[in-house]
């Protein structure tokens, strides 16, 4: 539905006012939903045409209950496209429009010129409703439940990406054109893709089949390792070498292809939520509010912000850390002076009215991720000034406790979490381990041990893909262990690390 | 729009309830929410399937958060990462519990027990009446007047009899021109039930056995509630005498005399007569017992009372034995063998609370 003639004034208002303060968002196109119809698209990401699967029900189950119970409103929903689109809630207050709206114009700027975001796909719009389309086709032809129990073992090594290659420009599964040759044949034949980059491979049919049973069975007499480096993208390594037909391949690739789209939304959404904070904050505190709002204001943007004791809101730790920055630079609090000083009194009081505060803020949007940000800007006067604080697990209560307030090991904790999105490290090593085709898994241990019966499930899936023996090497209290799969077994092995 | 959540979410929830992919039956776990419900706090049950990846041991990350306490203050069981980091209050020491609502819990027990709806017996259904004020008459009080007829009365009358002036419309209604709301009165069918549960409280019912009576008397309730707009429930206990009480005397007494299960009967009999025609009335009686009846001819008396009264009223008898240490379950095999086709009774063992389930069924299966 569209904006009420009402509402469309507002929002030319208030991007007036985001473009007055320096803003770039993206052309937005404003929706009206319902509140049902908004935690369908809510459930789906905000695309309303996707791949059927149970997990977006589940999303749906939750939003359902948790707005049934009054736990939280879904005020706005925008999506990282040019142009983008934002979704309104219908029966919302004037005032909560409005700050949705200044909300969004902040989102759609981050997105536009986080360079993050440089290589993601402004058109994601079609790209998923292609991919939706791909997957009803197959699952039509080939039967829902078989096409979804894969996609449970693809989603479930979803994160299996490269967060370093975020920069590479990805092209987007192009819509499936009909096949000249016998539409029936395409379990061996490959679909006919207007498509580059990695997908060329699958343009020829039936021939690549044939050629990939011939690398395996040469790379299996060569005793050639491969791959050269060890490989973070697990996935991309199992469309090119795993036994897959072909439109397993497709699948395994949509799902890549969705999770290097959103790579980027995860690896700032501090900041970005925070952004987008600092600005409906700003514009209606500064422009927009009436007198008459003020209180309904305070009581949505304080529902925003509100923690629960222990919880990190990032909308919070980002508009705080914004702000914090903003000051900072304004008062010339940064810099070799600043940074040598040891004085507590003299620091705090520090004002060299420099000003740069606004213009500092516009830069760090620009280059910056959560990590970067949090590594270079969050400062021990601000955990303190924040209360915050670095919990653990106490294995003799069974309870999750308070473990420690300094600085440094709050941002490092904070770091760590933030690291390869809060997953383990782990490569591909070896894809032709012992000679016999089997595949090994290596996980950089850094302190943290892994979930072994999850990490024993997924080892089993990666099987279901590889169909070989497959290995994952970790670490569990200090000693060196082997995870392996055969088919059929678990197996456990004590071993010393062989990197 | 969109109209595919539909698909996804009813595969969710069934999968949830375990009916397909039982494979993924261990990644489910009882997730939390924390909401309010007027001025409660409330914990909301929502199930969670988590597939398997690759990631840490929940147990040895730990996080980042905010707010106050010292070094080593307990932060609760669950990991404060896994909310959502959106706004909540805190949860304080009062949570209660939210039940799923009670249509759900009945929905999904129709559909597990494949249990048919009731259908109410034609005769058995009050005709409620209603008043709606949908007529009109020409007398009434002021309050009832209705303005557009009267107004429109006036106005005819004035146009037709030439003194209604166009340059200057006023309508001065009269006596006659007057027209008010009346009532008609409206019948509605409503499908009422009473049910009777009936218990054996003699020494030998444990709390054990008093605890599978209450499940299983839980469950029919809530089935039957589903069914009927409107139901009374009454409890009577029982030993050597019956007497009749209240919800939670029913489920918490303690007697412990010997066992007279005729003067229950005779007791939800005279409730019968005296409070429950069966012409108004469905009627359901459920009785528990570990079936130890006094042997002085008492099961002939109770099968007399069934056959020649009892059960010409009622739409449904069902009888639970439940297996206590010291009975002798002959009762059991005295309505079995008195009642061998009869489709109003019904009977069945519960010896365990694995067995409710299968009582429940044989119990509201037929749809009476």
């Amino acid at each position: 539905m569209n904006l009420s003639p009402e509402l469309g004034k507002l929002r030319d208002e208030i991007k007036a006012y985001a473009l007055e303060y320096g803003l770039d968002p993206f052309e937005t196109i404003f929706e009206i939903l319902d509140f049902d119809q908004i935690n369908e698209v809510a459930s789906y990401g905000g695309f309303p045409t996707r791949y059927p699967h149970w997990n977006f029900g589940m999303e749906y189950e939750h939003l359902k209950k948790s707005y049934a119970y009054g736990l939280h409103k879904i005020y706005e929903m925008v999506i990282n496209t040019d142009p983008s689109y934002a979704y309104l809630m219908e029966n919302n207050a004037l005032v909560d429009q409005k700050i949705v709206i200044a909300h969004v114009y902040g989102h759609t700027d981050f997105f536009k010129n986080n360079q993050w975001f440089s290589a993601t796909n402004r058109k994601m719009m079609d790209g998923m409703a292609n991919h939706g389309t791909i997957i009803r086709r197959y699952a039509e032809k080939y039967g829902y439940e078989k096409v979804e129990g894969f996609l449970d073992i693809c989603l479930s090594i979803d994160d299996m990406i490269d967060y370093h290659s975020l920069f590479i420009k990805r092209h987007a599964i192009a819509k499936r054109e009909p096949v000249e040759e016998d539409e029936d044949d395409d379990s061996e034949v490959s679909i006919k893709l207007r498509s580059k980059d990695y997908m060329d491979g699958f343009v020829n049919p039936p021939d690549f089949v044939e050629d990939q049973k011939r690398k395996l069975a040469e790379r299996r007499t060569q005793a050639m390792k491969f791959p050269e480096h060890p490989e973070k993208d697990l996935l991309m390594f199992l469309i090119d070498h795993a036994p897959l037909e072909n439109w397993q391949k497709v699948v395994l690739s949509i799902i890549r292809d969705e999770s290097y789209y959103f790579a980027p939304q995860r690896v700032t959404k501090i900041m970005n939520e925070g952004w987008a904070s600092y600005w409906h904050s700003t514009i209606m505190t500064e422009k927009c509010l009436k007198d008459s709002e003020l209180v309904d204001y305070a009581d949505h943007h304080s529902g925003t912000l509100g923690t629960s004791p222990g919880t990190l809101n990032p909308y919070k730790l980002g508009i705080e850390l914004w702000k914090d920055i903003e000051d900072r630079w304004n008062k010339g609090k940064f810099g070799k002076e600043y940074e040598d000083c040891d004085d507590m009194d003299f620091r705090k009081n520090w004002d060299k009215h420099v000003g740069l505060g606004r213009q500092k803020i516009f830069e760090v949007r620009r280059v910056a991720n959560d990590i970067t940000m949090i590594d270079n800007y969050l400062t021990k006067e601000f955990c303190e000034s924040h209360k915050l604080f670095a919990y653990k697990y106490n294995d003799v209560t069974g309870m999750y406790e308070i473990s420690d307030r300094d600085f440094r090991a709050i941002k490092e904790k904070l770091l760590f979490q933030l690291t390869n999105s809060g997953q383990p490290i782990i490569h591909v090593i070896d894809g032709n381990f012992k000679n016999r085709g089997e595949l090994y898994l290596y996980h950089k241990h850094e302190g943290i041990d892994l979930d072994v019966e999850y990490a024993k499930d997924t080892l089993q899936n990666v099987y279901a893909i590889w169909k070989r023996t497959c290995h994952l090497e970790t670490k569990m209290s200090d000693r060196g262990k082997l995870f392996s799969f055969d088919g059929q077994d678990h197996i456990e092995l004590n071993i010393t690390s062989s990197l | 729009m969109v109209a595919k959540i539909e698909q996804d979410h009813s595969r969710f929830k069934q999968i949830v309830r375990g009916k397909i992919k039982k494979e993924l039956k261990k990644y489910i776990t009882q997730g939390e929410l924390i909401g309010r419900k007027g001025k409660n706090i409330v914990s909301i049950p929502v199930p969670r399937i988590d597939l398997p990846r690759f990631r840490f041991d929940p147990h040895q990350t730990g996080g980042v958060g905010q707010g106050d306490g010292d070094v080593g203050t307990a932060l609760g069981p669950g990991n404060p990462q896994d909310g959502s980091g959106k706004a909540g209050d805190s949860p304080g020491s009062h949570l209660l519990e939210v039940e799923i609502t009670l249509e759900e819990l009945a929905q999904i027990l129709g559909e597990e027990l494949e249990l048919p709806n009731v259908e109410p017996r034609g005769k058995k259904n009050i005709v409620t009446e209603k008043d709606r004020y949908t007529g009109i008459s020409r007398s009434g009080p002021e309050s009832l007047r209705h303005f557009k007829r009267t107004y429109k009365e006036a106005l005819r009358r004035q146009i037709i009899s030439g003194t209604y002036n166009y340059d200057d419309p006023i309508i001065v209604p009269i006596r006659e021109d007057k027209r008010f709301r009346s009532w008609k009165v409206s019948h509605q069918p409503e499908s009422n039930a009473v049910i009777i549960y009936m218990m054996d409280v003699s020494g030998s019912m444990g709390p054990e056995q008093k605890d599978i009576v209450r499940l299983e008397s839980f469950w029919i309730d809530t089935w039957l509630r589903s069914q009927y707009n409107h139901i009374e429930l009454r409890y009577i206990v029982h030993d050597a005498v019956a007497k009749e009480v209240d919800h939670d005397t029913f489920f918490y007494i303690r007697e412990g005399g010997g066992t007279k299960i005729s003067s229950a009967y005779k007791l939800a009999s005279k409730m019968i007569l005296e409070q429950f025609l069966p012409q108004d009335w469905n009627i359901y009686l459920f009785h528990f017992s570990d079936g130890d009846n006094w042997d002085g001819g008492d099961t002939a008396e109770c099968v007399s009372i069934l056959e020649k009264d009892l059960l010409q009223k009622i739409n449904l008898f069902c009888y639970g034995q439940v297996k206590s240490a010291y009975g002798s379950g002959d009762f059991l095999y005295g309505l079995e063998e008195a009642f061998p086709e009869d489709p109003r009774l019904i009977t069945s063992k519960i010896n365990t609370k694995d067995e409710i389930y299968d009582s429940i069924k044989a119990f509201l299966g037929k749809g009476r």
